[in-house]
């Protein structure tokens, strides 16, 4: 059976239609979910897209993680169901205290748009399974507040765990450790800044996203749906 | 119990130190274009100001020090100062 993929819906969010035609190309079943939804235990995996979730006032993610959806996304998350936030939905994980560390603006000051190199680091994750180690994709990045930052404990934490999920192989932002992706201790729910489902047809230039997405519908198939 | 008194609070939020702040640096930048070649160390910060109703003051800087940790301030690149005091009375 298909997948099915909740893609959650903020006002504000824009990639949102994006993530549903990437995940259904690859044979999901995804569908919008809007930002009050309370119930999502009848996904096989959660999507968090781009955009900008309530305006991103205040901070990006700040208010979102305070929509009604995001009880039951931590409920998901806690039993082990797979949840990947992408670019604007990795900073509302972060908020939301899903995902450890904060996204603050990229250094030298500006919005950066372009296609990146990033090296996949674990093979272990919601959106990694199986994926070689040190695989390089070319996916692009689009955003101003990508700049992945955390105290040196959590870093050494996240190291030691193997829970540094992506890297970039030329940091355009001025992540710390050049940090493109993390996971919870539990892996099943990852952050990253890239924009997978952007590449996922010739046609955008590049389709090295469908490794992710497609690892994800992998982990989707497999998982016992959350309660 | 004491009928809820009213309080003004204000709440500064600036970047850590060690985060990047990009408008604190281009505003001084921008400074010497005004002939103030001294100026330095800008931060760019938000403030935020609302009216609260709370028993006493411990009572009022508990409930304003919760807005400003748990919503206005991200505590991993953020830091918050809250300064509450009696409404009607000066700043």
């Amino acid at each position: 059976m298909a997948p099915r993929v909740g893609v959650v819906l903020f006002p504000g969010t824009n990639c949102e239609h994006d993530a549903v035609r990437a995940l259904d190309r690859l044979g999901a079943e995804a569908e919008l979910v809007w930002h009050g939804a309370s119930s999502l235990g009848h996904y096989d995996a959660l999507v968090l897209p781009g955009g900008f979730a309530h305006g991103d006032y205040l901070r990006p993610g700040a208010i979102a993680r305070f929509s009604p959806v995001m009880e039951a996304v931590a409920g998901y998350a806690v039993a082990g169901g797979p949840v990947v936030g992408i670019c604007n939905g990795f900073q509302v994980l972060t908020e939301a205290g899903l995902l450890p560390g904060a996204l603050q603006k990229n250094r030298g000051l500006r919005f950066v748009c372009a296609t990146v190199t990033v090296r996949v680091e674990r093979d272990d994750t919601a959106l990694t399974d199986g994926v070689a180690v040190g695989t390089e994709l070319s996916i692009p990045i689009n955003h101003f507040e990508g700049n992945y930052t955390c105290d040196a404990a959590t870093l050494a934490e996240l190291r030691d765990e193997g829970r540094i999920v992506l890297r970039y192989v030329d940091n355009p932002n001025g992540s710390v450790d050049d940090i493109a992706g993390v996971c919870n201790a539990g892996r099943n729910v990852v952050g990253l800044m890239p924009h997978p489902e952007r590449a996922s047809d010739p046609l955008l230039g590049s389709e090295d996203g469908v490794v992710l997405l497609g690892a994800l519908l992998r982990v989707a198939g497999a998982a016992t749906p959350a309660a | 119990m004491a009928a809820p008194r009213q309080f003004s609070v204000q709440v500064e939020v600036l970047l850590r130190d060690g985060i990047a702040d990009p408008q604190g640096a281009t505003i001084e930048r921008a400074l010497p274009a005004l002939g103030l070649d001294g100026v330095t160390a800008v931060r760019a910060g938000k403030s935020f100001r609302f009216d609260l109703a709370a028993a006493d003051d411990a009572d009022a800087l508990a409930q304003a020090t919760v807005v400003a940790d748990r919503l206005l301030a991200n505590p991993v690149i953020e830091e918050s100062v809250v300064t509450v005091r009696p409404a009607g009375t000066p700043a």
